[in-house]
């Protein structure tokens, strides 16, 4: 079993996700509200993961511009959840040693008079382990 | 109508008008709102992944809380309220995270998502009744063209959160007829405000609010009115329409927002 399958094989366990389900309609990059700040489209996702492409899927922007709106996972007329796949990709990036999106130490510069808490904790929650 | 209360982190913080206004208005219209001890952050994002259970455990602690007291749980914030209602559903339906949390918590009777949750508005709709709130307004916000800010967290996924329609949604629009004002129906209302990307990436929050800011506009609207601080935060970045909290005109329609220190 090559690495990469075996990383297909936790992007599916964590999400849950059966992504042989897409029928492709692109019902769910069209809903997209990041679309164009992604390099691999939503309804490419599942593509990447049966192609066991997970090399280029972990080094995408999109990993870092869904924003789990659910916009996918709610117009999906199959039931795959795109938004759940892509962030299994995600979680499973950040569970590394040393490999989390946001640090402590930039949280400073970034934070400005209004800025709420909820903001903070979110991004934790999907930046970092 | 007495409720377990989950106020929620940003509402003792940057969000403060939202609790006070919620308060008052609640004690106007006969709702105790009993907030519920050492309650914990919900972490702001409802955890996909099908393995996290740690992370939803300050989620049940709250649930269990209200359980124990017999009573539903009501949320403020729609972020709060999307966590706590999916944990919710993980434990009436998912029988991994129930058994794992249970083994986690050990509680005296294990937690198996007795608790209703509910959000202010949904209280409003459902046990106050529209009608009977406006009975209750005194003082209609009569002329004031205000657009419903919905966002995502309170609608998707609506098999889930079972909030309303999740593409056409009246809930808002209901609420503002209550309080006397005109409701400005536009299209980008349940469109992301860009959520947490707004911590890194600032100008991709701040396009979207633009946007959400033009829809509203061309229908009409004077302001926005919102139950998240988050979409509160990412919408005023754009600094075109004014944005509230929906608990501060229900305050200043039942006549009491004079009664929140400022």
């Amino acid at each position: 079993m090559s690495s990469e399958n075996k990383q297909a094989e936790l992007i599916k366990e964590i999400s849950g996700v059966n992504p042989l389900k897409c029928m492709k309609c692109g019902k769910c990059s069209a809903s997209c509200p990041s679309y164009n700040e992604m390099d691999i489209k939503p309804h490419q996702f599942v593509s990447y993961v049966v192609n066991e492409d997970i090399e280029s899927l972990v080094n995408s922007r999109s990993l870092w511009t869904c924003l789990s709106c659910f916009a996918c996972v709610e117009r999906c007329p199959r039931d795959v959840k795109p938004g759940k796949l892509i962030d299994a990709a995600r979680q499973m990036v950040v569970r590394q040693r040393e490999q989390d999106y946001l640090s402590p130490n930039e949280i400073p510069e970034l934070l400005d008079p209004e800025l709420p808490q909820q903001l903070l904790v979110s991004a934790f929650r999907r930046y970092r382990r | 109508m007495k409720y377990s209360y989950y106020p929620g982190c940003t509402l003792r913080t940057k969000a403060v008008k939202l609790d006070a206004y919620a308060r008052v208005s609640a004690e106007a219209l006969g709702i105790e709102l009993e907030e519920i001890e050492d309650w914990q952050c919900c972490g702001g994002v409802y955890p996909l992944g099908t393995d996290e259970i740690g992370t939803k455990l300050s989620s049940v602690r709250a649930l269990n809380a209200a359980k124990e007291k017999g009573q539903d749980l009501v949320t403020m914030c729609s972020a709060c309220h999307h966590v706590i209602k999916r944990v919710n559903d993980d434990m009436r339906h998912v029988e991994d995270i129930r058994t794992r949390a249970n083994n986690y918590m050990e509680l005296d009777e294990p937690y198996l998502g007795e608790t209703e949750v509910y959000h202010f508005l949904e209280v409003l709709r459902d046990k106050v009744g529209f009608d009977e709130l406006k009975k209750k307004v005194t003082n209609p916000l009569t002329g004031k063209k205000i657009g419903a800010y919905y966002g995502c967290l309170l609608l998707r996924p609506s098999k889930l959160l079972a909030f309303d329609n999740p593409e056409n949604p009246t809930i808002i629009e209901d609420f503002i007829r209550a309080i006397g004002a005109e409701p400005v129906t536009y299209p980008y209302r349940n469109e992301c405000c860009g959520g947490y990307i707004s911590l890194k990436e600032k100008e991709m929050a701040e396009s979207m609010c633009d946007k959400i800011m033009e829809s509203a506009e061309g229908f009409g609207a004077e302001m926005l009115i919102t139950a998240c601080p988050l979409c509160m935060y990412n919408l005023n970045k754009s600094e075109r329409l004014p944005v509230y909290y929906f608990t501060e005109l229900l305050a200043e329609a039942l006549g009491v927002k004079e009664e929140v220190q400022k």
